[in-house]
């Protein structure tokens, strides 16, 4: 953060009925869920709804922005406030992961040792005797209630794979940025093409690998602490993956209809390449812990 | 739309004076309107909390069930817990930043008008939601405000959801308004405004607001984790699959502990406005302040789990926690030991923010003591989750921190409307409240040294005398908040027409507006040297 | 100011008047306890207490000071000063210097809490909601201990005794002057076993084992509460400790072991006694889930009223439900906790109260044939 500079106008955005429209979307969003989780025969109607407006709230918010921006409204101040907005989005994300990496070394490094005896042993002596601790947990405390995993897949193959794929599209989203700020229009859109590629591969082989290991290894969400910690955290960050890829398509349709022709910041995409990076160094976590140590 | 369209626009286009209404509150982006709301909806807040607090106090008045069932009593408590910190302090805290920061740093309005209007959208409708459960098939939410698994997973009312999906919103919320502010204090200060002329309440907030973004997060993952042990079958907090119950309360803490001091900072910052104003002396040592700031917010990272001495933790964890918890000491006291000295050789009046700020200096000091106490991991084992813990937060949160607030209602009051607030009723408030609230609280501490559990419907014959006390001091606390809301009501209409200044020591940019401000606080940044 | 001076003085002399006489009859100190723990949590309890309030002292002399002589009204006119580093370092270095006089004492009990060794009784300690379960793991004894009040005392209908809420059916009888270790669990959600004058407090946790430990000085009941919320019957878990000299102590326990199991038989069993019993043991162990009208509190209780199984022809359904409680839930299982009489007097009641009137007799019998 550096210090202010002076500027003789600031840009104030007219009230606006989108935020509003937002919440009210996640409201139905949330409660949606919650009537199709009790089972209650709205619940995925709601839900689709809650999706539908959120969508209409996305376009309407940020082509309300975009036109804006187009109409130079926006001068470097309002950079400024979108690029420290975005960072700190991002470093919210971090903490979100932060957590869930905090929980799992939890469980490993206390949790199942103490289970286990390693510890303490009366834990284990008392209420425990058969379980013994291990990583990854195969064989649960109570394996009539969470039946555990019966193999797991090795790290060198669809996670090696997934690695590879991630970090080459981070190169290629970095040469598309850099494109875009010398004016290259169809290098950008190469980019952003390619780039999505390698994101919906990443997706298709994580689904892949996911079906995989419910029908074969048995390795569901029920397969106890492995399993739950297993698709907590590839899910959450598969469903990030999700969300970027639908954002560089959004900036690849943009950059089709002439947006980044003018050579300079753009932060729009600036902002995408940095999510996308934090999406990739987040899978780099999860290949070194949860894959293969 | 494109170019700063003005309120007053949208209400000429949209016929209807009533749908002129609901579309200027509901659109809203401008600081001081979003700030209003956020005011307004934490007073309201205050008064649904309030009532069940007092509910729970009817209930404890004597021994024996008179009013509610155990369940709704456990319902009552955990509502009460939910209500006041996520919508009455939570909120009051936000609006004053609203209001207050543009007009500070010298700037029109917040960085992102449109995501501050979304931070505070979510907040009634969060609230809503929150609330809507009292109305649902086997009852609210009866765990506490804490929500221990496994009494929250495997043996919550299907209610719960509902409550997890709130708490993320709740937690949308707070992460939005956290962006918009830290952005704004980077990004919209008038040219000259260094970091260190910042007033103090903007740096409390700036702390503040990397807090929030620090432990909001951390909490979405805790409530998602429950939701996945409820509905889908993972074995995050039972041990039967490989989890531990102890881990829900780790992370738990992650964020609950540094939720209270997001709590208390703002509060610091406007004890360090008022007092200075009144003692006509600028505020002593403003870099201990800013430091010490600072340092609260690092240290309550890392001192969670003295939350949890009694279950079980290893003995080293205890005895870092324990070390850990009391160093918050030294930088709290910095701070106590500046609001003293400001005041020492200053030349004082009594006004009602005034009389406020100095109440709070008293009995937050107190609190901070007994928190001390409670650090003391060996004595906790005695102390917790006893009625000595309940007098302790509350008299953090409702001795300190709601003086603190109510001393910030009467002190920008004025510059906010325009308009001088009744100084006799305010004075009526200020003692009632004081001394009720002494009588409320303060018993409380007897009876968890004497043993008195927390979150129990009813009691055994050794505590009947201070229960009835404290609920005698409950109902006139409460009514003594009717005067405040009375005060604010009446005075908008009649009070005097108020000065620029208002306060004859009042310093800072805000001062320098007219009362009440401008739409746009500062249309063109003022210079400042 | 003087005004505000005398309404203060007012307000706290209202407020001792007020508090006097609670004074005189409430206990509003920690007890001292009966443990060399508990003693020395006293000791630094207090020790604390008096660091805090010379804390106090100081700085609320100092505000007071600046309130009456540095008062506006009195002509104060304010000094400008606004920074003073020495001030600043030594109101750094001494509340460090006090956190470090309260640290030190309290590892040394820390410490000292931390020694489960060498015990010479070992007890486990189970929680259930909402009861709790002794088991003295040297001896094979083992019972539980369930809240004994009446609840028309609860909802006032009949005076309250001097135990009020403090009382079980039976209590955790130890030795005096011996090291006994608690191990403590749970089975099903967090409670927490809080006896104030053993100085113990420790949460039992569902799937794991916690300990705790303590000698007893002296014989005595001593009373305490589940101190972490558990759910609807939280406030009605009480704890009560009865510590005797350890040769009254072992006669006891030997007593216990000795004891013949009850012996099932069908011989005067009809109807009425089943009912009459099964009504008692079914406030006891039933009501506070599924009320004592038996209509639940749904979803989560399920009203027996209602219930397809409390009605229907297939009477071992019934019986298992209540024997194996239902999994994952806050069902729990009796079998372990009630013999074959009790078991089969609350099934009758079951069947035969608030209308059901099946007329069925379920046989102690038949329970002893279920148990595996
Ligand atoms: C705004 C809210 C707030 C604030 C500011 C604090 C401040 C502190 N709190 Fe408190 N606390 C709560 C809100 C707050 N707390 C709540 C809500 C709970 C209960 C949660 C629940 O279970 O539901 C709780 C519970 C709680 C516990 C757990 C008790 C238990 O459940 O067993 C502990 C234990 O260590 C604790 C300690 C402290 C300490 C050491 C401080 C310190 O920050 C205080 C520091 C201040 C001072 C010490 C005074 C000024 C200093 C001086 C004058 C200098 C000289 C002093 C010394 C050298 C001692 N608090
Ligand atoms: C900022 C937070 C805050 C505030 C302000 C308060 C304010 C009050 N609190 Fe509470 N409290 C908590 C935070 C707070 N509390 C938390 C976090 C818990 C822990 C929950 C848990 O265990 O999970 C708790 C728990 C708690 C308990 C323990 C419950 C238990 O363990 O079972 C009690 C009991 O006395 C209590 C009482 C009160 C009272 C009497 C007030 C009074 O100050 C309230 C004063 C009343 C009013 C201000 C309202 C005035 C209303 C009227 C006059 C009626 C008019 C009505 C209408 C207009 C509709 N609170
Ligand atoms: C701690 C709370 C608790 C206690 C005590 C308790 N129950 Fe239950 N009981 C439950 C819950 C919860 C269920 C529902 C289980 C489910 O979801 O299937 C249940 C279900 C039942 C059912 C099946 C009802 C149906 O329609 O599914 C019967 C019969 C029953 N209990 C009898 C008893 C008896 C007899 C006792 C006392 C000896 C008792 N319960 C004590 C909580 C309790
Ligand atoms: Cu058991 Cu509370
Ligand atoms: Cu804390």
């Amino acid at each position: 953060m550096s210090e202010p500079t002076p500027t003789d106008k600031y840009y104030i955005p007219a009230s606006s009925h989108w935020p509003i429209l937002c919440c009210i979307a996640l409201l139905t969003f949330f409660v949606g869920i919650g009537r199709w989780l009790h089972d209650l025969p709205s619940g995925p109607w709601v839900w689709l709804c809650g999706i539908a407006l959120l969508v209409v709230v996305l376009f309407g918010w940020f082509g309300n922005v975009i036109s804006e921006n187009l109409s130079g409204a926006y001068n470097e101040q309002v950079g400024r406030s979108f690029r420290s907005g975005m960072k700190l989005l991002i470093l919210s994300e971090v903490v979100f992961f932060a957590g869930f990496f905090g929980g799992y070394f939890f469980i490993r490094l206390w949790g199942i040792p103490m289970l286990g005896g390693e510890v303490h042993p009366i834990t284990s002596v008392m209420l425990w005797p058969d379980f013994s601790a291990e990583w990854p947990l195969l064989t649960n405390p109570d394996n009539d209630r969470f039946l555990g995993a019966t193999n797991l897949g090795s790290p060198w193959g669809v996670p090696l794979a997934n690695t590879l794929l991630l970090l080459t599209s981070s190169v290629t989203l970095t040469y598309a940025h850099r494109a875009m700020a010398a004016g290259h229009s169809g290098t950008l859109k190469a980019g952003l093409f390619i780039t999505i590629l390698l994101g919906a591969t990443f997706l298709g082989l994580q689904a892949h690998e996911y079906i995989d290991d419910y029908e074969r290894n048995n390795l569901t969400l029920n397969a106890g602490i492995y399993g739950s910690v297993f698709y907590l955290l590839t899910g959450f960050h598969g469903f990030h993956v999700l969300v970027g890829v639908v954002m560089i398509s959004t900036m690849l349709g943009r950059a089709l209809k002439g947006h980044f022709s003018r050579p300079g910041d753009h932060f729009a995409l600036e902002g995408v390449a940095w999510y996308w990076h934090f999406v990739d160094v987040v899978w780099l976590l999860l290949f070194l812990f949860v894959y293969w140590l | 739309m494109a170019n700063g369209a003005t309120v007053g626009e949208v209400q000429r286009s949209v016929p209807g004076r009533f749908i002129a209404f609901i579309v200027r509150w509901t659109t809203a982006t401008n600081h001081k309107d979003i700030g209003t709301l956020y005011l307004c909806t934490a007073l309201l807040n205050l008064f649904i909390g309030g009532t069940l607090a007092l509910c729970i106090r009817a209930e404890l008045f004597v021994p024996g069930l008179q009013f509610v069932e155990p369940n709704f009593f456990n319902t009552l408590t955990t509502m009460h817990g939910l209500v006041m910190l996520f919508g009455f302090i939570m909120p009051v805290a936000v609006g004053f930043a609203n209001w207050l920061i543009p007009m500070m740093i010298g700037a029109p309005d917040m960085a992102l008008p449109r995501l501050n209007n979304m931070s505070f959208w979510l907040l009634p409708t969060a609230t809503i939601l929150l609330i809507s459960t009292l109305f649902m098939d086997g009852g609210a939410p009866n765990f506490g405000w804490t929500m221990y698994a496994p009494l929250s997973t495997t043996y919550g009312p299907p209610s719960t959801d509902y409550m997890i999906f709130a708490v993320h919103m709740l937690g949308i919320s707070s992460i939005m308004g956290s962006i918009n502010i830290i952005t704004t204090i980077a990004t919209m200060r008038a040219p000259g405004m260094t970091w260190m002329k910042l007033p103090v309440f903007v740096w409390t907030w700036l702390v503040t607001a990397f807090l929030l973004i620090g432990i909001m997060p951390v909490l979405a993952g805790a409530v998602t984790m429950m939701l996945f042990d409820r509905n889908f079958g993972t074995a995050f907090f039972d041990a039967a699959g490989g989890g531990d119950p102890l881990l829900f309360q780790h992370i738990f803490w992650f964020f609950g502990h540094p939720e209270v001091y997001v709590l208390a900072l703002p509060a610091f910052g406007i004890v360090s406005q008022i007092i200075p104003t009144f003692s006509r002396k600028p505020l002593f040592g403003y870099r201990t302040m800013v430091m010490a700031t600072v340092l609260i917010g690092f240290l309550s990272y890392i001192v969670w789990a003295h939350h949890m001495f009694t279950s079980g933790m290893p003995y080293g964890a205890q005895l870092y926690f324990m070390l850990a918890t009391m160093l918050i000491a030294v930088p709290t006291g910095m701070k106590v030991f500046n609001w003293i000295t400001t005041m020492f050789r200053g030349s004082i009046s009594f006004e009602t923010p005034m009389l406020f700020a100095i109440a709070f200096v008293f009995m937050f000091t107190f609190a901070g003591c007994t928190g001390v106490m409670l650090a003391v991991a060996p004595a906790d084992f005695q102390y917790h989750d006893s009625y000595f813990v309940v007098a302790h937060f509350h008299y953090v949160l409702v001795n300190g921190l709601t003086f603190a607030f109510l001393g910030g209602a009467y002190y920008w009051y004025p510059k906010f409307w325009g308009r001088m607030y009744s100084e006799r009723l305010g004075r009526w408030h200020f003692w009632l409240s004081a001394v009720s609230v002494n009588v409320l609280f303060f018993p409380q501490h007897f009876l968890g040294l004497a043993g008195m559990p927390r979150r129990i419907p009813d009691y055994a014959l050794q505590f009947v005398d201070f229960n009835f006390i404290s609920s005698l001091g409950a109902f006139v606390f409460g009514f003594s908040q009717l005067i405040f809301v009375y005060n604010l009501i009446t005075s908008r209409r009649r009070g005097e027409p108020a000065s620029d200044r208002v306060w004859e020591g009042a310093q800072g940019l805000e001062w320098t507006l007219s009362s009440p401000p401008p739409h746009h606080s500062f249309q063109t940044p003022p210079k400042v040297d | 100011m003087v005004g505000l001076i005398r309404f203060l003085g007012a307000g706290l002399l209202g407020a001792c008047v007020l508090f006097s006489p609670a004074l005189a009859a409430a206990d509003i100190n920690m007890p001292r306890g009966v443990t060399p723990v508990s003693q020395d949590i006293y000791g630094l309890h207090m020790y604390v207490i008096w660091i805090v309030v010379g804390i106090m002292a100081v700085v609320y002399g100092v505000i007071i000071f600046s309130l009456v002589r540095h008062r506006k009204s009195k002509g104060a006119v304010a000094d400008t000063f606004s920074q003073n580093n020495l001030l600043e370092i030594v109101w750094t270095v001494v509340p460090l210097i006090i956190i470090t006089a309260i640290a030190v004492p309290s590892i040394r009990v820390l410490i000292e809490m931390d020694d489960y060794d060498a015990a010479d009784l070992t007890v486990k300690i189970t929680g259930h909601q909402w009861k709790w379960q002794y088991e003295y793991l040297d001896h094979g004894v083992g019972f539980f201990s369930l809240l004994t009040t009446p609840m028309a005392e609860v909802v006032g209908v009949e005076e309250k005794d001097e135990w009020y809420l403090l009382e079980v059916d039976e209590p955790l009888v130890l030795p005096t002057n011996r090291k006994v270790r608690f191990v403590v669990t749970s089975n099903d959600v967090i409670h927490s076993w809080w006896v104030p004058e053993l100085g113990i407090k420790r949460d039992a946790v569902p799937g794991y084992i916690y300990e705790a430990w303590a000698r007893i000085q002296e014989p005595g009941t001593y009373r305490g509460q589940c101190a972490e919320l558990c759910g609807v019957n939280h406030g009605f878990m009480p704890i009560v400790v009865k510590a005797v000299a350890p040769a009254e102590f072992d006669q006891w326990i030997a007593a216990r072991a000795n004891a013949a199991p009850p012996v099932t038989s069908d011989r005067d069993w009809n109807l009425s006694t089943a009912m009459t019993r099964g009504a008692a043991l079914y406030d006891q162990h039933c009501g506070a889930c599924h009320k004592f009208d038996g209509s639940g509190m749904p979803p989560t209780f399920p009203s027996l009223r209602d219930s397809s199984i409390t009605t229907s022809a297939d009477v071992n359904r019934h019986i298992d439900v209540v024997m194996n409680g239902v999994p994952n839930t806050a069902m729990p299982n009796f079998a372990p906790q009630l013999d074959d009489e009790e078991l089969a007097a609350i099934i009758t009641y079951e069947r035969n109260a608030w209308e059901h009137d099946t007329g069925d007799l379920v046989l102690p019998s038949q329970i002893q044939a279920r148990r595996q």
